[in-house]
């Protein structure tokens, strides 16, 4: 008896602090989603690295790569790295037409690129320069389709979510799936800038 | 927590802190011009040496890569109370490992246990 009164005079006290911390784990979490993803690719250059001068008598680099192609393809991706800024500056307008208009134009430079990807493979496979001909072009095919694959699905992620900010506007849910999509993409950016020094430019330079 | 939503750009609790239109397009034109440097030297073969112009190639590359990191993927010492950099550093240290230890391992494989052979005798089955 004596409890319940002196809860009801006193204030209760309350041993939850807010202190600064992050809303929710979503965004170290999706960081450490990257961070991942990023030792995947890590082992892909590995391999690369091991096997890229293997040609069996087939192909080089410098036989096979058309740099102007490669450096269409690159400034693609960093078009689209800074149109999507742009659409996160929109998102922190709360403007859902600019958010929607360069997310467009993102998806759009994305499409180019794999596009361009798939017009090069498709050259080289013409060519005869398969994933079967070598190990140097086992490793080619498997680290840059990775990060193809990678480009295709953030397309599909980055539809999905137009999608999402047409019906519902720009909630908290969606402002969050839209800087997680912001990381991915400017995630695969980074790793590209790995593929066209690596495999593309120093696989030319011989 | 909507107090929290709400806080201006002081402190930021989604951990990517968001950039403004000027660091993007600081970023991007940075990014553009150390893009164009390596391809530049590599398809006018501006240097006389491979292994210089493979270096800057690298050097370059490394800058952009950090480049990105700050300007497009906002990182810095404090986003998500340090973790994210925690991460990003253990990563790196498991990347180098996967990497320089791959090609240690291999290139000694490769010139103790192979006998030399050369390329162009084996028969292409093309």
């Amino acid at each position: 008896m004596a409890n319940t009164t002196a809860s009801q005079t006193e204030a209760p006290v309350f041993y939850l602090k807010e202190e600064h911390h992050p809303e929710t784990g979503t965004m170290l979490g999706f960081w450490i989603y990257l961070m991942s993803d990023c030792l995947i690719f890590a082992i892909l250059f590995a391999t690369y690295a091991v096997l890229g001068q293997n040609y069996a008598a087939g192909p080089s680099p410098a036989d096979l790569f058309d740099l102007e192609l490669v450096a269409i393809n690159t400034s693609m991706l960093l078009f689209s790295s800074i149109t999507y800024g742009f659409a996160m500056l929109a998102m922190e307008k709360g403007s859902i037409k600019g958010t929607q208009i360069w997310l467009a134009i993102t998806g759009l430079f994305g499409v180019a690129f794999v596009g361009l990807e798939i017009y090069e493979f498709h050259h080289l496979w013409s060519l005869g320069a398969t994933p079967m001909r070598s190990g140097f072009l086992s490793a080619f095919y498997t680290l840059v389709a990775t990060h193809g694959l990678h480009v295709t699905f953030g397309i599909i992620w980055l539809v999905t979510l137009m999608v999402q900010v047409a019906q519902r506007g720009l909630i908290v849910e969606n402002k969050r799936r839209l800087m997680c999509l912001s990381m991915f993409w400017h995630f695969l950016d980074v790793i590209w800038i790995g593929v066209f020094s690596v495999v593309y430019l120093l696989g030319v330079l011989g | 927590m909507s107090a929290h939503s709400h806080a201006h750009d002081d402190h930021h609790d989604g951990g990517a802190s968001h950039g403004t239109y000027k660091s993007y397009v600081i970023g991007f034109v940075l990014s553009v011009i150390l893009t164009a440097i390596p391809f530049w030297l590599v398809m006018d073969g501006v240097l006389d040496s491979k292994v210089a112009t493979a270096l800057w190639v690298m050097g370059l590359g490394v800058i952009q890569i950090i480049v990105h990191m700050v300007y497009f993927l906002h990182m810095n010492t404090k986003s998500e109370g340090g973790w994210n950099m925690l991460a990003l550093i253990f990563t790196l240290v498991i990347v180098a490992i996967a990497i320089a230890g791959s090609l240690w391992v291999m290139y000694h494989l490769n010139t103790n246990m192979m006998p030399q052979m050369d390329h162009d005798m084996i028969p292409s089955f093309g």
